[in-house]
């Protein structure tokens, strides 16, 4: 089953009073709700980061009016038409273009790009990276469920190789892009990793994100029952007390906390270490001296990016939590103070523009 | 030496009522330089004056080559013109390569200056040269002054501490100096330009001020020159005027159009020829509150030009036509959205890479049809450089009272062309301004006030725009098909045979003048049998080479088509009252097909797709071989030589049994 033929009911407006009773008293979720029918499959990982969604918008304290929800294509990219909020579902990949033509406008506004690991990592790949690496002020939010799944099933940038699909029945060939590691790599200031089950974590990724100058890419682990189901493990990696090795995927992602060791396992019995003539981080004993404290704020991405690659070499997968929060300035405030600075007095005035310095008069 | 010339002064100088210059050099020459400020000097003296800047495609091609030849024409007159004239009464030659590619275009008795420094064995062989022009009489037909200007320019600097290459340089100055002295023009504004230009550089700035006037004294000293010229002030309607490159008219349409509606402009673009210059003007204009973003690519940038105008900018973006190709699926999601947009193609010749500095008509049928699905659009065309300025106001009227994507066609002869363009005062410009959405427009079964995004005004079938930030107002759109009125998702077949006609509607009734024709000789039907129609920069050469016909004693009828789309509502009843339409076009026949489709008239083509505009001398033989083709009663295909495209196959015939034989 795919979400096609789904019916959105009209767009209106929730409480009777409309508009002004919004923007006056504090937003409820009914406020970032709207009537249209959610048209994912039961069971998406979708449904959670909605609800998530819904129940965080109204507590950072932006109302509807100045939130505005940009998408691409795919499944998540439905998303703007279940917010009630300013939204367009623009077209494959490209809405981080649109998002920065509203956001370095608008700095009154507050902007999130809904996109999935399809729409963000390959038909967008070049809008994602331009974005992180100008610092655009967008809340970018990658569902990453590994799949297409709005057209049913193919491989995506970000599967396996290997991933047995209708385009790839031998399996297919292709190293996948790891998401982390490409927002690092094109400068971005926030990232971070997080899971669709898992609300509080979510929501307090989103939180940070949502506070963040700048751009914040969130890849959001998503399961897709449908053609990507997530296996079965533990919600927190120290839970599982079968887990044999700190490799075992029922172990589930090993959680950052800035400013505690990274340890995890049953009774934190393993740690990330570093060796600190390389500076490349592997798994050791949890009570090992060179356990890493996690700090997020380091400008140099180094670390971060190491971290974000044990996913593919001493891990199951990449752990969660922020990666990299610095602080830069924002494109979207620099763009402002360029327009700012250009007119102290005000507009120019359009005659004299136009009329220049080389004109000449004809009497008549 | 002119075409058409007056009785001398008594004082010796030669008035002209017009003259065609040409300074050509190598790319590294300056002659684009030299040639824009030929034109500004002529313009401040009031003459009419139409420019043709012509230069390779590659930065950097091989100097002293033919291939990297640059260079730079002005038609200066008395009148009224609106070409920059078919053939060169003077050329410039600052190496044999320039005089090797254009001496031939050059007028016969035609006046020639030409660099002898350059004049190397190297130089020659360089340029493709066996024998040496200068000696071998293959230039007897011409009056030739051979002038040493790189040893004279480099004398005349000698005090201002330059290397021995960059005092060589200022020979283009030196050489602008002369051909200011010949035509009786003052160089004050120039020295002027280079005080500011060059103020952070004292050296060069005293250098080239030098050789310019030095270029000058030597013309008025030395006995080699017989006459000197001048060309007398165009009566041109009272009022302020200045010199408009085409580009620089469609920014400031922009800008003007922007401060009309009383919104931010906010351009999203990227680097192409040859419409970047578009993206510089305007990136210098923050202070009139003009917001220009460099994109990652052509995509991003029309995506960017979207989402400012669904935050409540003008949005708009500028491009060729291989951008073009890239924004066509953004483009139609601003048709569905229905967001008002501008989108400039400043169209060069294709297809592809093409002919990237070169001028061309072909991107038409793309502009009108070149997007999946139904998706409408209007389509409006510039037709010279100081007309960029309406146009662009144009599109973005109808951009904005209809809330749609309008594409401006211009091109590359517009765009790098240029001519005097009077400064409108403020209060001549429309206001374009539209009423955002701030109040629900319709109430629920329930009573709720909502706010129907999709609901339409009766007389425009416009949807109405709030933006973000507006309370209560809260709404999404996108690709998907939309709901009559809510703009909610809708697969329901009707629904989207409804949208899709209404979409329509609202193109084909956006308020379009009428079309005009001229014709001296008389009201359509009773004045000339053969009318001739274009759109975009062949308005020049068509207008020019109609007045030549004219002056013969024939009957002609002109009209030039702005709005492409949609098309005026009276054009099939005007074509129909002519026993001949002729279509000449740069491109192999776009605008026919697309008045046959729409009037189903048909009308008989001229076409080239050389890269250059229209001579005036050739399309006044082609009408005037159409109009004596009725007389004769001949096809009108035959009078005009139509080529075919089986053409093609007759010359590969030909080229082969010439091989065989
Ligand atoms: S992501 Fe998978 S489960 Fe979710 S809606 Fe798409 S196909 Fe269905």
């Amino acid at each position: 089953m795919s979400p096609t033929g789904e019916t959105d009911g009209p767009a209106r407006a929730e409480e009777p009073a409309g508009a002004a009773a919004t923007s006056r008293r504090a937003p409820t979720v009914a406020d970032f709700t709207t009537g249209n029918a959610v048209g994912w499959c039961p069971g998406c990982g979708d449904h959670a980061i909605l609800s998530t969604l819904r129940g965080l918008l109204p507590a950072l304290g932006v109302p509807p009016e100045n939130t505005v929800v940009v998408s691409g294509i795919g499944c998540s990219s439905r998303m703007p038409y279940y917010l009630d909020t300013y939204g367009i579902h623009s077209i494959h990949g490209r809405a981080p273009s649109f998002a920065t033509g509203i956001s370095i406008n608008r700095p009154d506004l507050s902007v999130w790009v809904i996109t999935g690991d399809g729409d963000a990592l390959s038909i967008g790949g070049n809008h994602l990276i331009h974005a992180l690496r100008r610092n655009v002020n967008l809340k970018i939010l990658l569902f990453n469920n590994h799949i297409y799944g709005l057209t049913k099933g193919q491989f995506s940038p970000a599967s396996k190789v290997g991933t047995v699909s209708p385009s790839s029945p031998h399996g297919s060939l292709d190293n996948p892009f790891n998401p982390i590691a490409l927002a690092l790599g094109a400068g971005a200031t926030f990232v971070a990793r997080t899971l669709d089950g898992d609300r509080r974590h979510l929501t307090a990724t989103l939180t940070a994100a949502a506070a963040h100058k700048g751009a914040a890419l969130v890849e959001i682990r998503q399961g897709c029952p449908t053609f990507s189901p997530i296996p079965r493990q533990a919600r927190d990696a120290g839970a599982n007390p079968a887990a044999a090795d700190p490799a075992s995927p029922e172990l589930g992602p090993i959680r950052l906390s800035p400013g505690l060791p990274i340890v995890f396992g049953p009774n934190d019995q393993w740690g990330i270490i570093r060796d600190p003539s390389t500076g490349e981080l592997a798994v050791g004993n949890g009570g090992d001296a060179r356990v890493v404290v996690h700090d997020p704020g380091t400008q140099n991405s180094t670390y971060a990016y190491a971290l974000s690659r044990l996913g593919e070499t001493a891990l199951a997968e990449a752990p969660i939590g922020v990666y990299r929060s610095v602080s830069q300035p924002s494109f979207d405030q620099l763009f402002q103070e360029r327009l700012a600075t250009a007119r102290p007095g005000g507009r120019g005035e359009l005659r004299s523009l136009l009329t220049g310095a080389d004109s000449w008069v004809v009497a008549g | 030496m002119p075409t058409e010339q007056l009785p001398e002064r008594p004082d010796g100088v030669r008035r002209l009522e017009n003259v065609v210059i040409r300074f050509a050099g190598d790319s590294g020459d300056g002659m684009q330089l030299t040639g824009d400020r030929f034109g500004a000097q002529a313009a401040a003296v009031g003459n009419d004056v139409a420019t043709l800047p012509n230069y390779p495609a590659e930065i950097r091609a091989p100097s002293g080559t033919v291939a990297g030849v640059s260079s730079y024409q002005l038609h200066i007159a008395d009148h009224d013109i609106t070409t920059p004239g078919d053939q060169p009464d003077v050329l410039i030659a600052m190496n044999p390569a320039a005089l090797r590619a254009n001496v031939t275009e050059l007028r016969p008795g035609g006046v020639i200056i030409l660099d002898t420094d350059a004049f190397t064995v190297m130089g020659l062989e360089k340029a493709g040269y066996d024998v040496d022009p200068l000696t071998d009489g293959s230039l007897d037909a011409y009056q030739t002054f051979a002038v040493n200007l790189t040893e004279f320019a480099s004398a005349a600097v000698a005090d201002h501490n330059l290397k021995r290459k960059d005092a060589a340089r200022t020979k283009n100055m030196y050489a602008l100096g002369l051909v200011s002295w010949m035509f009786s023009q003052s160089i004050d504004d120039t020295i002027e330009y280079l005080r500011k230009r060059f103020a952070a550089k004292p050296d060069v700035m005293n250098a080239n001020i030098a050789a310019l006037r030095a270029g000058w004294y030597y013309g008025e000293t030395t006995e080699a020159f017989a006459n000197v010229y001048e060309v007398k002030p165009a009566p041109l309607p009272a009022g302020t005027y200045r010199h408009m490159k085409g580009n620089k008219g469609i920014a400031y349409g922009l800008v003007a159009a922007a401060h009309q509606a009383g919104m931010p402009l906010f351009l999203g673009a990227y680097p192409i020829t040859p419409a970047s210059e578009v993206l510089h003007e305007l990136s210098v204009l923050a202070s009139n509150d003009v917001r220009s973003f460099q994109a990652e690519d052509e995509i991003a940038a029309i995506g960017a030009a979207i989402g400012g105008s669904y935050a409540g900018m003008l949005g708009v973006t500028v491009t060729s036509g291989p951008g073009m190709a890239l924004k066509s699926e953004a483009i139609g999601l601003a048709v569905i959205m229905e967001l008002p947009l501008v989108i400039v193609n400043v169209q060069r010749g294709g297809p592809s890479t093409g002919l990237p500095t070169k001028t061309e008509q072909s991107d038409l049928l793309q502009a009108l049809y070149g997007r999946h699905g139904e998706a409408p659009l209007p389509v409006i065309a510039t037709r010279s450089p100081a007309d960029g300025f309406d146009s662009a106001m144009e599109a973005a009227r109808i951009a904005l009272a209809y809330r749609t994507p309008v594409i401006l066609l211009s091109d590359s002869y517009i765009a790098n062309g240029s001519e005097p363009w009077r400064v409108p005062e403020l209060d001549e410009l429309p206001d374009i301004g539209i009423e955002l959405a701030t109040e629900p427009n319709a109430v629920d079964e329930a009573g709720n006030p909502v706010f129907l995004p999709y609901a339409r005004d009766p007389a425009t079938l416009a949807r109405p725009l709030a933006i973000p930030g507006t309370p209560g107002l809260t709404h999404r759109i996108g690709g998907l098909e939309k709901a009559d009125l809510t703009g909610a998702v809708s697969y329901d077949p009707d629904n989207h045979d409804l949208m899709i006609r209404t979409r329509q509607s609202k193109i084909d009734g956006v308020d379009v003048p009428l079309l005009e024709v001229d014709d001296p000789s008389g009201p359509p039907g009773s004045g000339a049998d053969v009318l001739v129609i274009g759109w975009g920069s062949t308005w020049g050469p068509i207008g020019a080479a109609c007045r030549q016909v004219r002056a013969q004693g024939l009957k002609v009828a002109q009209a030039h088509l702005r709005h492409l789309a949609p098309l005026p509502a009276n054009l099939a009843s005007l074509l129909s009252e002519y026993h001949t339409v002729l279509v000449p076009e740069m491109n192999l026949g776009q605008l026919a097909g697309h008045l046959r489709r729409e009037t189903l008239i048909d009308t008989v083509g001229y076409n080239q797709t050389r890269g250059m505009p229209f001579r005036v001398s050739e399309l006044a033989s082609v009408i005037t071989r159409v109009i004596q083709g009725i007389a004769d009663d001949d096809t009108p295909e035959k009078a005009v030589g139509a080529k075919v495209v089986g053409d093609v196959t007759a010359r590969l015939a030909a080229a082969k049994s010439g091989g065989t034989a």
